[in-house]
Order: structure tokens, then C-alpha cells, then sequence
């Protein structure tokens, strides 16, 4: 709701808190205040994971470092590259987690590492920016087909009978 | 004096609303239900597996898989901000990436360095007769060239001669052939997406064939 264009949770938080500065004193401010915790709670309860589309989370060997897992936004790439730049000319294989990426790579120019270089994007001393993940998400395309099935893919019988 | 009550009520309507608005989506635990009759298995909520997006392209910070105590997170773009003007869908992204370049609403980079590199178009469209009562497959070369490159496509996962390739419903849903892509990147397979690629109607006499059970079945 308050999330609809993009104002996060925590400053949704923030607003709050400086609501309850605001209401400072008396029977008000304890109103102030149930409003403000039944809100927080809510903030707190565990969510299901509804990221968009496509998200790739990378998470090979980050975790075991120490770092929280990769998240890569094919959404944010495609409105500024075609599929072809990354999967033809970079030889980013279709397999998620399928590169074995890693930080000496990427410093080597290569994957994510030959355009977060400080020359066509932001430079690699933005850990945060890609390791941004929950940690201890495994490896994955968020939001795809097979996770969304109710049951395991249906496997045909083979050829249909003639 | 007034304002603050006002507030007040706003603050603690929206709380209600967020509270009853979780709870609802929250996948609620089994728990008994306790009533006159007796104790009654919790089983039989309405929907035991139907799962549905709370809410569409959600900023990172409330996504799931972004930590929100990460800092960078915070930096990072909500995507409704990006497919405002975008012409939209029903499914994936909810944005119709096709339009959105042939209106051009968007200009990716073909090239990584030069922003003026046109891509290599080849309008030729495959059609591929379905078995059943699906409309029949048309494979439009056009959108795919437009983003894509041949060798993402030839011969790694289709042989390019018509027909040389056996594609099934089974195998897209496993990840192969045309759902290498459709299902994870490009639009996914869901009940409003179908006819994007089943887009030919069949002809107006067509009939599903009959099951060689069906036709041997001695009661009929
Ligand atoms: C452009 C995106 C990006 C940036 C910026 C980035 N990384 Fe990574 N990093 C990755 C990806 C992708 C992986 C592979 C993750 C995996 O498979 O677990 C990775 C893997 C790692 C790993 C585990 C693999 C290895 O190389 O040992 C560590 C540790 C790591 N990064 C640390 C850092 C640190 C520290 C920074 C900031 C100086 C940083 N990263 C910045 C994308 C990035
Ligand atoms: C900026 C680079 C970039 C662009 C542009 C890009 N991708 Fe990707 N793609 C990636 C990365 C990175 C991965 C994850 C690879 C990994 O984890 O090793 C990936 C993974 C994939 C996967 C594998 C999913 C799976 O099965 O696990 C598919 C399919 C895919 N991309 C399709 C596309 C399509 C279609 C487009 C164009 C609309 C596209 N990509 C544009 C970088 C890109
Ligand atoms: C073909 C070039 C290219 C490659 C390869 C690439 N990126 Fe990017 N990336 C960009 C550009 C350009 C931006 C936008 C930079 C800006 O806003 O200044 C960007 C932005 C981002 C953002 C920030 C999105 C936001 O909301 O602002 C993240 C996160 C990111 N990339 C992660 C990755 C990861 C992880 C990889 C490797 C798996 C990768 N990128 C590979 C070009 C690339
Ligand atoms: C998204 C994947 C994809 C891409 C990208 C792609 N093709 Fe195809 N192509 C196909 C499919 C699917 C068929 C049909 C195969 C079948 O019917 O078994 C096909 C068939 C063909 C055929 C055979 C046509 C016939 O009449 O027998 C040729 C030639 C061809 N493609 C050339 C190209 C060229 C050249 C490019 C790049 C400009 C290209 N393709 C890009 C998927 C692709
Ligand atoms: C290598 C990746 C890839 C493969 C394989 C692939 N597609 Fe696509 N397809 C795309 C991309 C990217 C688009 C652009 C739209 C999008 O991303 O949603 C697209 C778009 C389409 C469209 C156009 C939708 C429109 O809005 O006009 C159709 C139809 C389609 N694909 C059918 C197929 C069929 C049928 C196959 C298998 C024979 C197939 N595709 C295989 C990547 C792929
Ligand atoms: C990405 C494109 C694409 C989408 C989306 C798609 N199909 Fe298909 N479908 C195909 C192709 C390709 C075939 C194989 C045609 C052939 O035999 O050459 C096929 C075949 C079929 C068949 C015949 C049985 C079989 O497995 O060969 C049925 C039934 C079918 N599709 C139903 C559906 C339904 C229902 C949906 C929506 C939930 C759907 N399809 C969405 C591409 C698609």
C-alpha cells in the first residue's frame, strides 16, 4: 500500500517515528505509540519472497565468504542492453549460477566485470549494490515458471501414440 | 487539537488495513478450528495451493530476496518507477518488452560501447502445427532478432530447419527449447500468455484426433 510507488518499509518507519515525536504527551502520544508498534509488528512479519521477474540471485560462493548473495535484475539490464551484448558478446551462458563467477574475474574484466568497471557503469567498490541479497538464498531465476508450479513439472509420456 | 485525532484515526486505520491485509496474504498455518460441533480439521481452507503476488513489481527493499539491511539495497531502483509510459501486460514483468521497442519507448545498446549499432532484423516467421486443439505455434524471427543474437538460438538449441526440431509443452515447462528463455527471462507461460505464441487459429473444421482407447473402448 504505502509501497506503491516505490517508498520502502523502513522510510514508511522513519515517517512514523517522527509521527510519534509529533504526538508527544498524554493519552494521545500512547495511541501514538499502539499505532506505531501494531505497525512495526506488521513490518516484522516474515514475507513471502515476491521479487520481480527474472531476478537472478547468484549465490556460488558468496555466502561461504561471507557476503551476502549476488542479485542480478535482468529488468534493469534490458531497458539499457540487448540480450545479445551479455549472452552473445560476453558469453554469459543461460544457466543461472552456470558462469561461476567470481570477484577475480570481474576484476579481470570479465562477466559483470566488463561494464561495472567505472567506464559504462558503476565501479566494483560497490559491494553492496550486487551483493544485496538475503543471505542464505540459493542460487536462482526468481519468479520463473518451475517455481511457480503447484506441483513438479509435468514430464509428457514420450511419443503420443499413433 | 482536531488534526492530531485526525491523525491519530488515519494512523490507526492504516495499521488495520496493513494487519488485515498480511494476514489475509500471509499463507495462514493450519490451525484447528474450534467450534460447537467440535474440533475441525483446519485442512479445508479455500485455497490449499493457489498462491498469489501480493503485489506487483515490488520495490527491493520488500521483495524477499534483497536484504533490507543492506544499505545498497536502498540505493537500488523500485521498477514501477522505471515502467512508468510503458505499455503493459498480464504477465512476467508485467511490461510488454516487444511494443515497448517497436514504439520506441526504449533503446537498449546492441553494443556494448557504441549506442548506435542497429541490430541484425530478420522478419521470417516458423509456424508449427500443435496436435491438439491449441491454435498452431507461429515463431516470429522478428522480436527474437531484435534482442538476440542467431548463435543464442542456432544450432545450440534449434537446428535451423523447419521442423528438424521436436518441440512439447513438457519440455518448454522443463527448461528446454523454446523455455530456455520463456518461463525464466521472456514471458513466462501462464493462462493469459498462451496465445502469444499458440496465435494461429486451426482451420474451422478442425478436430482434436481421438485416443486409440477411445476409439477400441467397447462400451461407447
Ligand atoms: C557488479 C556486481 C558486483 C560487485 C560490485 C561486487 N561483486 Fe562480489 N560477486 C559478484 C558476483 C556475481 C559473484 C558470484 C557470487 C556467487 O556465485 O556466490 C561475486 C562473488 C563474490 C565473492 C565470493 C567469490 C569469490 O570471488 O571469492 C566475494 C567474497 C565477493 N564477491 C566480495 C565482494 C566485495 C568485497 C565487493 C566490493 C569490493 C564485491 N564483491 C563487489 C558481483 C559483484
Ligand atoms: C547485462 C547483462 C545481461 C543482459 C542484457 C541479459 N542477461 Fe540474461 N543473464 C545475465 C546473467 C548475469 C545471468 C545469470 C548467469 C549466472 O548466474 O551465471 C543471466 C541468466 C539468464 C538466463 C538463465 C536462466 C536460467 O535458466 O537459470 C536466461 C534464460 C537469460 N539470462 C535470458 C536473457 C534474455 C532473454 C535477455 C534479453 C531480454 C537477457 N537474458 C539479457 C546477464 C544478462
Ligand atoms: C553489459 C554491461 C553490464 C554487465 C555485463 C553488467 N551490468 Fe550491471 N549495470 C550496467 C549498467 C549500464 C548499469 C546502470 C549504471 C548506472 O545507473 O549508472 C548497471 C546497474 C546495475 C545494478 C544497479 C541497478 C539499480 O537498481 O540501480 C546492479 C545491482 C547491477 N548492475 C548488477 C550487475 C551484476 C551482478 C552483474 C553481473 C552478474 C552485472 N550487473 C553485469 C551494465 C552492466
Ligand atoms: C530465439 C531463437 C532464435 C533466434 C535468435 C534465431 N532463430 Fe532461426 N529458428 C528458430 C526456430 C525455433 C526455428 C524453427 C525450427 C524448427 O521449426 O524446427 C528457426 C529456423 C530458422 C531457419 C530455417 C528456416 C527454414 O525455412 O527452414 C533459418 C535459416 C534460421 N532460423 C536462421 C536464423 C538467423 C539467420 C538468425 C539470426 C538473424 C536466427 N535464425 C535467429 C529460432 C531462432
Ligand atoms: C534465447 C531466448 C529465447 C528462446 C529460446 C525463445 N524466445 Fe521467444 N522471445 C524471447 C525474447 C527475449 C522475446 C521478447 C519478449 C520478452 O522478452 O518477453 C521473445 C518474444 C517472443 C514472442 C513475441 C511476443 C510478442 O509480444 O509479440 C513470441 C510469439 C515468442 N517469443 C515465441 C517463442 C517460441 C514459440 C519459441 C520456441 C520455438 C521461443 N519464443 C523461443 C526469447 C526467446
Ligand atoms: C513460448 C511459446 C509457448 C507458450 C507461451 C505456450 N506454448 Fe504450447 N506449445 C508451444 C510449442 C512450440 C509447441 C509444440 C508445437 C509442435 O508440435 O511443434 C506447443 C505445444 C502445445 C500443445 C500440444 C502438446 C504438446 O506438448 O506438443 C498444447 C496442448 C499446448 N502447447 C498448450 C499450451 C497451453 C495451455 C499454454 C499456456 C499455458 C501454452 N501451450 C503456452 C509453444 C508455446
Amino acid at each position: 500500500m504505502c509501497a506503491a510507488r516505490g517508498i520502502t518499509k523502513s522510510q514508511a518507519a522513519r515517517v512514523l517515528v517522527f509521527f510519534g515525536e509529533f504526538m508527544e504527551g498524554g493519552s494521545m502520544f500512547k495511541s501514538a505509540m499502539v499505532g506505531l508498534l501494531s505497525m512495526l509488528a506488521v513490518l516484522m512479519l516474515p514475507q513471502a519472497a515476491q521479487a520481480e521477474y527474472a531476478d537472478v540471485v547468484i549465490n556460488n560462493y558468496a555466502d561461504a565468504a561471507g557476503m551476502r548473495p549476488a542479485v542480478f535484475p535482468h529488468w534493469y539490464h534490458r531497458i539499457r542492453f540487448r540480450c545479445k551484448v551479455c549472452h552473445a558478446d560476453l558469453g554469459f551462458k543461460f544457466k543461472a549460477g552456470g558462469n561461476k563467477i567470481t570477484m577475480a574475474k570481474i576484476i579481470d574484466g570479465k562477466f559483470c566485470g566488463a561494464c561495472h568497471n567505472g567506464e559504462i557503469s558503476w565501479s566494483v567498490e560497490n559491494c553492496g549494490m550486487c551483493h544485496s541479497g538475503v543471505p542464505g538464498t540459493p542460487t536462482q531465476i526468481h519468479g520463473s515458471t518451475v517455481q511457480r508450479l503447484v506441483a513438479p513439472t509435468y514430464k509428457s509420456l514420450g511419443k503420443p501414440a499413433k | 487539537m482536531k488534526t492530531k485525532y485526525f491523525f491519530l484515526s488515519v494512523l490507526a486505520i492504516t495499521a488495520l488495513l496493513v494487519v488485515g491485509f498480511n494476514a489475509q496474504a500471509a499463507q495462514a498455518p493450519m490451525k484447528e478450528v474450534k467450534s460447537a460441533k467440535g474440533k475441525v480439521s483446519g485442512a479445508n481452507i479455500f485455497n490449499r495451493l493457489l498462491k498469489k503476488d501480493k503485489q506487483r513489481n515490488a520495490p527491493p527493499a520488500e521483495d524477499g530476496i534483497h536484504d533490507p539491511a543492506n544499505d545498497g539495497t536502498h540505493v537500488l531502483q523500485p521498477p514501477l518507477i522505471a515502467y512508468d509510459g510503458l505499455p503493459t501486460t498480464e504477465f512476467g514483468n508485467y511490461v510488454d518488452w516487444v511494443k515497448s521497442l517497436d514504439d520506441g519507448l526504449l533503446k537498449p545498446r546492441y553494443d556494448r560501447f557504441d549506442p548506435t549499432v542497429e541490430p541484425l532484423v530478420m522478419d521470417l516467421d516458423i509456424v508449427r502445427e500443435v496436435r491438439a486443439s491449441m491454435p498452431d505455434v507461429v515463431f516470429p524471427h522478428k522480436p527474437h532478432t531484435q534482442w538476440l543474437h542467431c548463435s543464442n538460438c542456432h544450432p545450440k538449441i534449434f537446428i535451423p530447419q523447419r521442423n528438424a526440431n521436436v518441440i512439447s509443452m513438457s519440455a518448454i515447462l522443463l527448461g528446454q527449447k523454446c523455455g530456455v528463455c520463456h518461463g525464466k527471462v521472456s514471458f513466462p507461460i501462464t493462462t493469459k500468455s498462451c496465445t502469444k505464441c499458440h496465435s494461429k487459429p486451426k482451420p474451422a473444421d478442425w478436430k482434436p484426433p481421438k485416443s486409440e482407447a477411445s476409439l477400441k473402448n467397447p462400451w461407447r
